[in-house]
């Protein structure tokens, strides 16, 4: 992984179109601004991990008929 | 067609309700195809959306307006580019239910919900960046006002 210093302010350019720029930063925590072209989606990886997993989660359902979930078994 | 599934056996599948997932969905990528399956039971808002390409995967879906009627999607168009939208009319709306073991507590993920373009049956699960919107939202007891249990 390519790991770069950055100040306040300062920015990065990925590819022609993408700029990522430190808009702010505040003690451990930093705010970034992403300049993209707008068929890049862009997530926070934890969001994305959190939704595999909780369709994972889902997919642990045991067998059951659909009336059982409705309670008019 | 006919499908070997994990939960129902073998079930025949028409062909024209096969959905075409082009990204899959978060977690099971590498499922392009579902179909939903327990649709036509009489009122029941859950339903099954089932793994074609993987028949051991079927999920608890349900259709969130059913118990929050004021749930709306708001994504950016280039999320849903994939789905080609004419008309929102077409468009079905599914939250992926977690099912523990004590039922008064299921989840319903309100945070990524799957959409199905009926038009051309391709669906994608989006992520919408609404706080309102939990990846957990407890919604038995709600369901149970709008009569559902």
């Amino acid at each position: 992984m390519l790991a770069l210093t950055r100040k306040k302010g300062q920015s990065i350019i990925i590819g022609e179109n993408v700029e990522v720029t430190i808009v702010d930063i505040q003690g451990d925590q930093v705010k970034i601004g992403i300049d993209a072209p707008k068929n890049i989606l862009i997530h926070r990886k934890e969001i994305f991990e959190e939704i595999q997993r909780e369709n994972k989660k889902a997919a642990e359902v045991r067998v059951m008929s659909l009336k059982e979930l409705w309670g008019k078994g | 067609m006919q499908l070997n599934t994990k939960h129902f056996g073998v079930v025949e599948v028409n062909e024209k309700d096969i959905i075409d997932f082009p990204e899959g969905i978060p977690g099971f990528e590498y499922i392009k195809r579902f179909v939903i399956l327990g649709k036509n039971e009489d009122g029941n808002p859950f339903h099954w959306l089932q793994g074609v390409d993987d028949p051991d995967i079927a999920l608890v879906i349900i259709d969130p307006r059913t118990f929050k009627p004021d749930y709306v999607v708001d994504v950016p168009d280039e999320e849903v580019e994939i789905l080609d939208i004419k008309d929102t009319e077409k468009v079905l709306v599914f939250s992926v239910v977690v099912v523990p073991e004590d039922l008064s507590k299921m989840t319903a993920n309100l945070s990524a919900p799957i959409l199905i373009n009926i038009e051309n049956s391709r669906g994608k699960q989006v992520i919408m960046d609404n706080e309102d919107y939990p990846i957990k939202y407890y919604f038995m007891e709600e369901l149970r006002k709008v009569g559902g249990n």
